[in-house]
């Protein structure tokens, strides 16, 4: 999602203090703000910065007050979820005022390109059923997503906007110490760490209904991305019910979410 | 136009809308080369007393005591004959059962006395296609708001997606009720009369509810806030700056605050397609302010906006011709024992056969 066309946006103040420093690059610019990769504190110290610039079209002091309220609603949500131990990015500073929040570098690629990698050029039906391929390694990474979705819930926390594009796969430190060339070699593609970010549209919630909707999100956001993969989604399921005490009662109404049916029937 | 070219004369269609207070009745032609040329577009509106709504049977009876004038004024306006109709449109819903009834049981006598095919349309298909026709917008993101409607929605494989929408009341609906509480004329529209009176207010803010969900808004919990605060303002009240509050100050914290969320969801669809075209319908499109928001972040993100004056905003018969003379060149027909309406038709159940 390079934006390069996007650049004539001047970078916010913030990353104007250190002219020393490599410039800031910016990664995305969505509806909610601007994404982009600076460094904090140390320059070997790669962070991301969230900047919600104001909106001319709005009011100011109602501007002023959304950018508060969000920047402080995320944070909050991040910080709690960080010290539940929850893999999230680490919150290193925000400007309410400025409208900006720094968080953490997540090394890695996003889930879905991950699991796009790994399906390839795979046809939808495979010519036999002797030809199925070995999915334990997708099957697997399905299950810690389940299992990071679980962990998030059990935290009092909901997403609100799961896709496999707000999840990275974090590379163990560990395994690659080698320091050789790390992402994309085939079937190393769904290793690491499920970490979730862009929490623009958390909430903190325990409700089963706010986490059945969480999850069925993340269903039709998979099924419409992932289609030849939608028949593995039963494991992000199963490693959910195992993730918290509650989270069998959680999929059960999810039951009657699908029934319920969202009303948008594009999403994601 | 998104009409293909490919036809061999001028058709002609009447259409009959009466899905609220209004009752529109129009001709259209779609020319040889596709082209949507206006012959006439008359209405005639169900004004209730400051402080009060239209009701049903009252608006039910209104359309029934104006259909044939005003049928006559827009035959007569576009001045053709019965025998160039080619078909006759009526809005089969969304809407108010008692008003739609009428108007569909009006269409389906002029079919019948004509001899002429019959063409149900969707309300809201036919706000959205007459907002294409007239601005040009080929493929935007269209925000249709009006008194009972409330929705984001782009255009994707032969139907009208609706990516947000309000989960409780219409956008105007919350400004049709807050000029109830009021007290203020609803002549010639409630929302006209809120609009006026927020140009004379910018003084402060009033802090109102801001409740935006990813794509989607409510706005009944802002407008009980709001009557609070009118019930505050009448008890003598004063503002954050320590001044009385006034209708004025009301009125523009309302719209700054609704028009705003508005605009947030509409920029968020915007991202999601990827489409710079932002389109307004629906009654509620006719409101400056709106449109001078929602221009300002069309602009940012390098795009542009489209709207219409009342002519085409506020419900009329001739959008109802024109998207049923579409879905008519299609081969789309009402048969008589199907000539039924719906209180409730979602946009996205429309076939869009006439788009690619």
């Amino acid at each position: 999602m390079a934006a390069s066309e996007t650049t004539q946006f001047a970078p916010p103040q913030v990353l104007t203090y250190d002219p020393a420093a490599a410039p800031p690059l910016l990664i995305s610019q969505g509806a909610e703000g601007r994404l982009y990769k600076t460094t904090h504190v140390q320059r070997d110290r790669p962070c991301v910065l969230k900047y919600r610039p104001p909106k001319p079209y709005r009011h100011p002091i109602l501007d002023a007050r959304l950018t508060k309220a969000r920047i402080t609603s995320e944070a909050k949500v991040l910080e709690r979820c960080y010290r539940a131990g929850v893999r999230v990015p680490a919150v290193y500073a925000l400007d309410l005022v400025s409208g900006w929040m720094m968080i953490e570098w997540i090394e890695g690629m996003t889930v879905r390109q991950g699991i796009n990698d790994w399906l390839g050029e795979r046809p939808e039906i495979p010519p036999s059923p002797e030809d199925l391929p070995d999915d334990a390694p997708l099957i697997d990474a399905m299950k810690r997503i389940g299992a990071a979705v679980g962990d998030l819930h059990r935290t009092g926390v909901v997403h609100g906007d799961l896709t496999t594009s707000n999840m990275m796969l974090r590379p163990q430190k560990n395994s690659q110490s080698s320091g050789q060339p790390e992402v994309g070699d085939g079937p190393k593609a769904l290793e690491g760490d499920v970490v979730l970010i862009d929490f623009g549209l958390a909430t903190q919630s325990v409700s089963d209904e706010d986490r059945a909707v969480d999850l069925y999100v993340l269903e039709r956001a998979f099924a419409s991305t992932h289609p030849r993969a939608e028949r593995l989604f039963v494991n992000v399921l199963e490693a959910y019910r195992g993730a918290f005490k509650k989270a069998s009662s959680v999929l059960t109404k999810l039951e009657d979410v699908r029934m319920r049916g969202r009303k948008r029937s594009m999403l994601g | 136009m998104g009409i293909s070219p490919n036809r061999l004369r001028r058709r002609i269609a009447l259409g009959c809308e009466g899905s609220a207070n209004k009752l529109g009745i129009g001709v259209i032609a779609h020319e040889d080369g596709g082209e949507a040329v206006v012959l006439s577009n008359v209405r005639h509106t169900f004004v209730s007393p400051p402080g009060t709504g239209f009701l049903p049977k009252d608006t039910a009876r209104h359309h029934r005591a104006f259909f044939v004038r005003v049928a006559k004024q827009a035959l007569a306006d576009a001045r053709v004959s019965v025998a160039d109709v080619d078909c006759v449109c009526y809005t089969r819903g969304p809407g108010m059962g008692g008003p739609l009834s009428s108007v569909a049981i009006a269409a389906r006598t002029l079919a019948l006395l004509w001899g002429k095919e019959l063409v149900g349309v969707n309300h809201c298909v036919g706000h959205i296609e007459m907002g294409r026709a007239i601005t040009g917008a080929e493929n935007p993101v269209v925000l249709y708001v009006s008194g009972g409607n409330t929705q984001v929605i782009a255009y994707a494989e032969q139907r009208y997606r609706i990516f947000g929408e309000a989960l409780d009341i219409a956008v105007g609906n919350c400004l049709d009720r807050f000029a109830r509480t009021l007290e203020i004329s609803n002549d010639p529209a409630p929302g006209y009369n809120i609009e006026q009176l927020a140009k004379k207010g910018g003084r402060v803010l009033l802090d109102l509810p801001y409740t935006v969900k990813g794509m989607d808004c409510s706005f009944s919990g802002i407008l009980a806030r709001a009557d609070e605060l009118a019930a505050l303002m009448k008890a003598g009240g004063v503002g954050p700056d320590g001044e009385p509050i006034t209708a004025a100050d009301l009125c523009f914290s309302l719209q700054e605050t609704i028009f705003a969320m508005l605009v947030e969801i509409t920029e968020r669809a915007m991202a999601h397609v990827g489409s710079k075209q932002a389109l307004i319908v629906g009654g509620v499109g006719c409101n400056e302010r709106l449109q001078e928001m929602m221009g300002g972040m069309a602009a940012e993100r390098g795009g542009s906006v489209y709207a219409t004056d009342e002519r085409f905003c506020i419900d009329n018969g001739i959008m109802i011709a024109h998207a049923g003379l579409l879905a008519y060149e299609t081969g789309f027909r009402t048969p008589l024992e199907d000539s039924t309406c719906t209180q409730r038709f979602r946009t996205d159940e429309v076939f869009v056969k006439w788009r690619r």
